[in-house]
């Protein structure tokens, strides 16, 4: 082996074999294949029809040519058509002629040889024949009519074919060669297709595995001609956007959820922390204890709260869907209330319209109601002792949608953070002295989405108006 | 009382056997589904505590086996699945109660013993149509409630509140059971809603004798008993 031997061709033979396997080359094969078929169809017509029309073209000359003879046969019997014959075989041409005797021994003619067989019968035949001189050894093909004439006398008109088959040779090499141009260019086309997509794929699978590998804010590379890849490439760099958006929110929810639950943790340890050091009696102790299992139920109602907003945002449609009065709900948690907001000095009231029901889930909605309540009397107190200090609920069906709707006359929400609100752990900061961990809106909006219903927060002029709009069930 | 909890978290199910121990209370404990089912068989329980993920046979489906088998047994299930459906599944399947991971004990250990005196008094008659505590009295046919022989008006809701303290008499009920059972929402209420309608309750029962009745128990619920409680 010489030193400078080229290396092994492997690369090149996986490179040929990841093309065979490709989409686009198995494509323009099975597309060459089908069009080499269709090509081998079309010039065989072609060449068929040419050599019908030739041979119609033949047959009728002979027709033509017996025509002549017979008139002179009519006309002035064996002997003249001998001598037009003789003449005619003299003339230069395509066309043979031969009058024999009734052994078969020539008279007169340019055809010198015939295969014996074809004189026995009259009728057309194709067949080989010699020609001129018998020391002319050469053979040629005719087109032959054989006539048997009264004693037994035979005429043969017959015309060269030779015309002919050049004409059919010439087509079918223009066949052949057509033919393997298209496979050639088929092939290379494919090749070339194949390998140009191949490419492009290849650098597409390069850039995901770099993004798997963890880089997420690796894009593809989007080409300007929009074709199929590009667009494949534009939706899955939108893809990656919207899962690195949800990653995102993701982190900040668990930020936000790490923040916001170390602030009652660490109230639970230090009030643990100071009973422990300080408490002298066992009733301090009793008291410090039981504050510790109060901040620990609070804080059990916290995750309570957002695993049920996840459940509810993860979408599934619960099961336990029937068909309720929302109003009836409404009022059932008004009055649940009620008391609550009395001793706020808050007058609650209600304004219910029969007949509101909506298939959902009763206990949720119950519980938003509640939630939109539970906000209505922590914050809705009116500043100004003087003014009204009035909560109302009310239901009523709109446009095939139940409203059910808390209004309150406290401060309100400026417009700007009235989207915010809705977010888990947000507290205005009005709300930051208050118990409670901002997740009561949250879950209000998680019950309105799930039921395909929406959630509005408006001006009551002064105050805040909740609205919890849900599809209204069908009559 | 007699419970067994089937739970397979050895953590959570040795916390449960020693609380519920030293809450008084005879505890046997199985880690998987199906040990759990055998005990359950044959062991007289007043209260299964199963937990809904059990290896070798889930939670439901031993609660239906049971069913099948006409053990009546109360079950309460503990869950920690994320579905705003479980609590419908639990008792679908048969289950007595449902409780969602995670939970106070004191919720836990108390709507046990309801569960446990439920089985008591099933055993016993029917329903009864009134209720006594001391001197307090309360009619279910008539709607009427009178202490010491004093008529007290209550509001509806008031009276399905009273109600169901006095069923339990002597028995802590959690603010959870009572937006339950005298409210049919099982939602938590946030801010001290419950609270209202029981201090208003009390005010009419308790105002203007010696002894109240409905007892706060911090941290867990309220309880109504006709004496004041012997120091323990």
């Amino acid at each position: 082996m010489s030193p400078a031997a080229s290396p092994p061709p492997d690369g090149l033979i996986a490179r040929l074999g990841k093309i065979f396997r490709t989409t686009a080359f198995k494509l323009s094969l099975a597309y060459l294949v089908l069009f080499a078929v269709l090509a081998s169809l079309g010039l065989g017509y072609v060449a068929w029809n040419a050599r019908r029309v030739l041979d119609d073209q033949i047959v009728s000359t002979i027709d033509a040519e017996i025509n002549g003879l017979s008139e002179q046969y009519t006309a002035g019997g064996l002997r003249r058509l001998i001598a037009v014959v003789e003449r005619r075989a003299g003339e230069p041409g395509a066309s043979l002629y031969l009058v024999t005797t009734p052994a078969g021994e020539h008279i007169v003619g340019n055809v010198s040889r015939l295969p014996a067989d074809i004189l026995a019968r009259s009728g057309q035949y194709e067949s080989y024949y010699g020609r001129g001189s018998d020391a002319d050894p050469s053979e040629h093909r005719a087109i032959l009519r054989v006539f048997n004439l009264a004693g037994g006398f035979r005429l043969v008109v017959g015309r060269d074919t030779e015309e002919r088959d050049r004409l059919r040779a010439a087509i079918g090499n223009t066949f052949g060669s057509s033919l393997a141009l298209v496979v050639l260019l088929g092939v290379l086309g494919g090749w070339f297709v194949a390998s140009r997509v191949l490419k492009r794929v290849d650098d597409m699978t390069e850039t995901t595995r770099t993004i798997m590998a963890g880089d997420l804010d690796g894009r593809l590379r989007v080409g300007s001609a929009g074709d199929e890849l590009d667009r494949l490439a534009q939706n899955l760099n939108l893809m990656l956007e919207r899962i690195g958006e949800l990653m995102r929110g993701m982190r900040e929810v668990s930020d936000n959820i790490a923040h916001d639950l170390k602030t009652p943790l660490t109230r639970l340890r230090n009030r643990a922390d100071e009973a422990l050091r300080n408490a002298e009696t066992p009733e301090a102790l009793r008291a410090a204890m039981e504050g510790v299992i109060e901040d620990s139920d609070g804080l059990i109602r916290v995750f309570n709260a957002l695993l049920t907003i996840a459940r509810l945002e993860a979408g599934n449609a619960p099961e336990s869907v029937s068909r309720f009065d929302a109003g009836a709900v409404a009022r059932e948690v008004a009055e649940l209330y009620e008391p609550l907001a009395e001793d706020r000095g808050l007058s609650l009231t209600v304004q219910i319209e029969p007949d509101l029901s909506l298939d959902g889930n009763r206990e949720l909605v119950g519980q938003a109601i509640a939630n939109l309540l539970d906000n209505a009397i922590k914050y809705g107190a009116c500043a100004s002792a003087s003014g009204p200090q009035e909560i109302t609920v009310s239901a009523r069906r709109a446009d095939g949608v139940v409203q059910l709707r808390v209004a309150d006359r406290g401060p309100g929400i400026p417009e700007a953070e009235r989207e915010r609100v809705l977010d888990r752990f947000v507290r205005l900061d009005a709300a930051r002295t208050r118990p409670g961990f901002g997740l009561g809106l949250s879950l209000v909006a998680a019950v309105a989405r799930l039921h395909g219903g929406s959630l509005d927060l408006a001006d009551n002029a002064p105050g805040l108006a909740v609205t919890l709009s849900l599809p209204a069930g069908a009559a | 009382m007699r419970l067994l909890i089937i739970e397979d978290d050895r953590e959570a199910a040795a916390y449960l056997v020693k609380a519920f121990r030293e809450a008084g209370h005879a505890v046997d404990h199985a880690g998987d589904g199906l040990d759990g089912y055998a005990l359950a068989r044959e062991g007289d329980y007043d209260v299964l505590i199963v937990d809904r993920m059990l290896p070798k046979l889930d939670g439901l489906s031993l609660v239906r086996s049971l069913r099948e088998q006409e053990i009546a047994t109360p079950v309460l299930i503990l869950s920690a699945l994320g579905q705003v459906d479980d609590r419908v599944k639990g008792l679908r399947a048969g289950g007595d109660d449902y409780l969602p991971k995670p939970y106070a004990f004191s919720e836990l250990l108390a709507r046990t013993e309801v569960l446990a005196r439920r089985r008591t008094a099933a055993t016993g008659q029917s329903e009864a149509t009134a209720y006594r505590v001391g001197d307090l009295e309360l009619d279910r046919l008539s709607h009427r409630v009178t202490r010491a022989g004093r008529e007290i008006v209550l509001q509806p809701r008031e009276f399905r509140l009273l109600e169901y303290l006095m069923r339990h008499a002597g028995q802590v009920v959690t603010r959870t059971m009572l937006l339950e059972h005298v409210w049919d929402y099982h939602f938590d209420p946030q801010t001290n809603v419950i609270d209202v309608h029981v201090s208003r309750l009390r005010a009419k029962i308790d105002r203007g004798f010696e002894h109240p009745m409905i007892h706060t128990v911090r941290g867990a619920g309220y309880v109504i008993r006709a004496d004041e409680p012997q120091a323990s």
